[in-house]
């Protein structure tokens, strides 16, 4: 996948594209980020969607990117939860933007 | 344990020169940082392995950028510097903080609440679309990750700030489709005279706006903005011009911001006294001319206290310095009090200005659409504000809250709170300053259930 | 204005009290200091819990209980109410006993409690700690949305007919020779029955009336989590005589998890607020996470603390007073009031309009301080 505006993400790089690849998944995919990509960026860059609302109003894809607003937290498939906005990638992570691992009903 | 440290909270422009002045004094400070760099959010640094020099990330600031940057290395070997920390609570004279899994609790002598801004945001229908984002966002997505939100970008509201991100969008190659500013251009010519307090800055912002016409972008003031549109992800952005017609944009990103508003969660945890600030149409803590609180030994500096800029925190930072130092017992010589004093003044009346000529149109609160959603958090819509206050009377801005929802998600009504208390006043019918303000609570920030006090620590 | 009866205080007790009372077809007027359910009722933890009561507490329960089932209908308004299952889980063999003993005392009352243990407890909770020896499950308590209940209650009674004055504080209150003539900000009012119903701060009205209690003021520390989805129905929480480990917790159906329990702190009568302290908040957090470890994957967001009274015996102050005819009281709910609410409001009323209550009250009488007798027991927690 180019690391270059792919059309298929939100964001789009406009310089810096010479870094280092980091490869991750998202809903079991792997997609690859550069090194010092926020996660949100690795995710945007070739996606459209962070999260969902809890409350069924839609899709989300953060909004501040300062830590202020607290709407771009992602689970990762292990069940942690990351702020997009200020984390930054790092090889092998994995994020889930669909299903929470939280308990099932027995 | 040492006897307590003066805790300075916030690494941007006013954190780091109230830190200087008290490393100055022969203290050694503690300075906490949400962020792992410091820099704040204006002068923010781009991650180690990005080549982009100082001018490119920000323009005519970066000479003052690169000082504040080398200012903040040269003093951390002289602070306990204490980076990629929150600061959640304070209670009982010591302010908490998290670092991962890691809780402390640090007892202070003397605190500066150095905690800045965020982009002051009027909800419209379709803002919580995937591709819009705050203007602070969209800078941010630029300088520090060198991407833009979108291939195809309209900056909405009002402000100096929407000049400068649709310029910067602009140079660094991105493609703005408008820009779309609700203030009408007569504002400003009011606001001439205010504005002209600080003319190297009023002349900076005509340039901007000078380079977006030269580079045939379409700006247009006095608009009434009305919707978002897209299914999932932003498809396009409808407002009503000066002359009341509708104008549709295509776009597939927005940044919107109508300036900024001071973060003051903390300043309410530290029992700081507020007031209501005519100007800034925000409640803000209560501070003498020097930064200090109306609690004794708590002082606050930068847009955390009052939107003035980068340049009047880095004053405002080392005047609320001097007088920690001075309640403390240090000798302070009065001259810096005077000519620190006196350099504010002009930034503060320029702030009038920009006020002035960039109002905060709280009045397109009461013109949303039922369905619009304020909270985003909660997704609580417009409509459902207004059937609180009708139906249950709710006066005032907790009430509305503990009955209605709106502002009680993880955000803690940092980014509806202006609007929401707009749209209450409205549907009561009284000033804004009426239905009050939302009070805080810690955490400030979502708190990991799994975070410990260390072993030294309880 | 004047009326059949004043409530001072319009928390739950009194705005339940209100309704029920216009039900009954007295004429009432409703005096709240500020706004409707500020106070104790908005902090509480919402839950509808009658397990682990004082036992002779049992028969107001189950009244109480039946209400809430019927709330609906009753007010016509939704406070989302679930009569979810109620969960006490204890960590320790020594504490098996004690449950045991709590599940067949209680029987006689009518509240019929299974004792569920270790791998039974597993197959039927999953998600409830590995750890838990023993739980005590009660189905059909569950949990309630304080921040509504009480200012239903009162658009109710005021749909029924009651005068609901808001920022009314009560300046005095005087026994004249037919009517209590009570004085507040928003003017004078006049009845021949006067209840209290003024939480922490009924310590102060009943003391200038002449009977004194021994009641101290004190904020519960209460948190919430972020949303997950809602998968966890039981409110649950840890038996145990080790205050901090006392947490308690309930998932809404939007999805957050409320919690509470372990230290309360300082609340002031004059400021009318009580603190939160955040020390509290972390030292719950253990606990938390070994009753419901999926609850580590959280986060908390919000906190929050309310003035609640607590007599010195852990019981309320309710029924008629001691020595004045035609004064009545319902406050001090220890912070175990919220499941009580309706209840009280239907008891009282009863009381108030009939003389006798078809639940016995006499243990909560405010003349057991004034006997200075052996203190009964409290209720116990969880």
């Amino acid at each position: 996948m180019s690391a270059s505006g792919h059309e298929a993400g939100l964001f789009r790089r406009l310089a810096e594209t010479g870094r280092r690849p980091v490869r991750l998944w998202v809903d079991g995919q792997p997609i690859e980020a550069l090194e010092g990509d926020t996660l949100m960026v690795a995710l945007l860059t070739q996606g459209l969607v962070l999260r969902h609302s809890e409350f069924g109003d839609g899709a989300r894809a953060g909004f501040c990117m300062m830590g202020a607003c607290q709407d771009c937290w992602v689970w990762t498939e292990q069940g942690g939860r990351l702020r997009a906005c200020s984390t930054t990638v790092i090889e092998s992570l994995r994020i889930v933007t669909r299903e929470v691992p939280w308990p099932a009903l027995p | 344990m040492a006897s307590p440290a003066v805790i300075v909270i916030g690494a941007g422009p006013a954190g780091i020169r109230a830190a200087a002045r008290l490393v100055e004094a022969g203290l050694r400070p503690v300075l906490i940082d949400e962020n792992e760099r410091s820099g704040g959010q204006i002068y923010r640094r781009q991650p180690a392995g990005f080549t982009r020099p100082a001018s490119a990330l920000y323009g005519s600031e970066a000479a003052k950028a690169v000082a504040l940057h080398a200012a903040a290395d040269a003093l951390a070997p002289r602070l306990d510097y204490r980076p990629g920390t929150l600061v959640w609570g304070i209670a009982d004279g010591a302010v908490l903080t998290q670092r991962g899994d890691r809780l402390e609790r640090l007892p202070y002598a003397a605190l500066i609440l150095c905690s800045g801004a965020t982009d002051r945001i009027m909800p419209l229908p379709g803002w919580t679309l995937p591709g819009v984002y705050s203007l602070g966002a969209a800078q941010i997505a630029l300088k520090a990750q060198a991407c833009a939100i979108g291939s195809r970008v309209v900056f909405m509201g009002t402000g100096p700030l929407l000049y400068l991100v649709a310029w910067q969008y602009v140079k660094a190659g991105a493609t703005v489709a408008a820009v779309l500013d609700t203030s009408p251009s007569r504002r400003r010519v009011l606001a001439a005279a205010a504005l002209a307090a600080r003319p190297a800055v009023l002349a900076q912002g005509l340039r901007y706006l000078a380079g977006l016409r030269r580079a045939g972008i379409p700006v247009l003031t006095g608009v009434t903005p009305l919707r978002i549109e897209g299914h999932g992800r932003v498809a396009g952005v409808v407002v009503s011009d000066r002359a009341g017609r509708e104008r549709r944009v295509e776009a597939d990103a927005v940044g919107l911001g109508y300036g900024l508003r001071s973060e003051t969660q903390l300043a309410d945890l530290a029992k700081a006294r507020f007031g209501f600030d005519a100007v800034a149409r925000q409640w803000l803590p209560e501070t003498d001319a020097d930064g200090r609180s109306s609690v004794p030994l708590v002082y606050l500096a930068g847009d955390g206290a009052v939107v003035r800029g980068a340049d009047a925190a880095e004053l405002a930072g080392r005047l609320a310095a001097c007088a920690a130092l001075r309640d403390l017992g240090h000798a302070v010589p009065e001259e810096e009090f005077s000519r620190l004093r006196a350099a504010l003044r002009p930034m503060s009346r320029f702030r009038q200005g920009l006020e002035n000529g960039f109002p905060w149109p709280g009045h397109l609160a009461a013109m949303l659409p039922n369905e619009t959603i304020i909270c985003r958090c909660e997704a609580i819509t417009a409509g459902a504000i207004r059937r609180t206050v009708a139906e249950t009377g709710a006066p005032e801005m907790n009430r509305a809250k503990s009955l209605g929802r709106v502002g009680m998600g993880r955000c803690q009504g940092r980014i509806c709170g202006l609007a929401a208390a707009e749209v209450i006043a409205a549907a009561r019918g009284v000033p804004v300053e009426e239905v009050g303000q939302l009070r805080g609570a810690a955490p400030i920030k979502p708190l990991p259930l799994t975070a410990e006090l260390g072993p030294d620590e309880g | 204005m004047k009326a059949d009866v004043i409530i001072v205080g319009g928390g739950l007790m009194g705005s339940a009290t209100a309704f029920f009372l216009r039900r009954r077809g007295l004429s009432v007027i409703l005096l709240e200091r500020d706004l409707v359910g500020q106070a104790a009722t908005v902090a509480s933890f919402g839950n509808i819990r009658r397990q682990g009561r004082f036992l002779p507490q049992l028969p107001l329960a189950n009244l109480s209980r039946d209400l809430w089932g019927r709330v609906p209908e009753l007010i016509g308004e939704d406070v989302e109410f679930l009569a979810s299952g109620h969960l006490r889980v204890c960590f320790r063999d020594a504490e098996i006993g004690r449950m045991e003993q709590y599940a067949r005392d209680c029987a006689p009352y009518g509240l019929k409690l299974e004792l569920i243990s270790r791998n039974a407890l597993r197959d039927r909770f999953p998600y409830l700690s590995p750890e838990a020896v023993m739980a005590s499950y009660s189905p059909l308590d569950g949990h309630a949305n304080p921040r509504l209940a009480a200012p239903a209650f009162a658009r109710a009674a005021r749909r029924e007919g009651a005068v609901v004055v808001e920022h009314a504080e009560v300046v005095g209150i005087a026994r004249g020779a037919e009517d209590f003539v009570v004085e507040t900000r928003a003017g004078t009012f006049r009845a021949p029955m006067v209840q209290v119903s003024a939480g922490a701060w009924g310590q102060r009205l009943s003391a200038a009336l002449g009977e004194d209690v021994p009641l101290t003021p004190a904020g519960p520390q209460m948190g919430v989590t972020e949303p997950a989805p809602y998968r966890i129905p039981e409110v649950m929480g840890i038996h145990t005589d080790v205050t901090e480990e006392g947490v308690y917790l309930r998932q809404v159906q939007r999805g957050n998890i409320v919690f509470g329990g372990g230290r309360r702190d300082a609340a002031s009568l004059d400021t009318k607020r009580a603190t939160l302290n955040p020390l509290n908040t972390m030292a719950q957090m253990p606990h938390l996470r070994r009753l419901l470890p999926a609850m580590a994957q959280l986060r908390v967001i919000r906190t929050w603390s309310g003035v609640e009274g607590y007599l010195r015996d852990d019981i309320p102050v309710m029924g008629p007073s001691g020595v004045t005819p035609g004064l009545f009281y319902a406050f001090g709910f220890c912070g175990h009031g919220f499941q009580l609410g309706p209840g009280v409001g239907a008891t009282m009323a009863e009381l108030i309009a009939t003389g006798r209550t078809s639940v016995p009250i006499e243990p909560f009488h405010i003349g057991r301080f004034a006997a200075a007798s052996s203190t009964p027991p409290g209720p116990q927690r969880g």
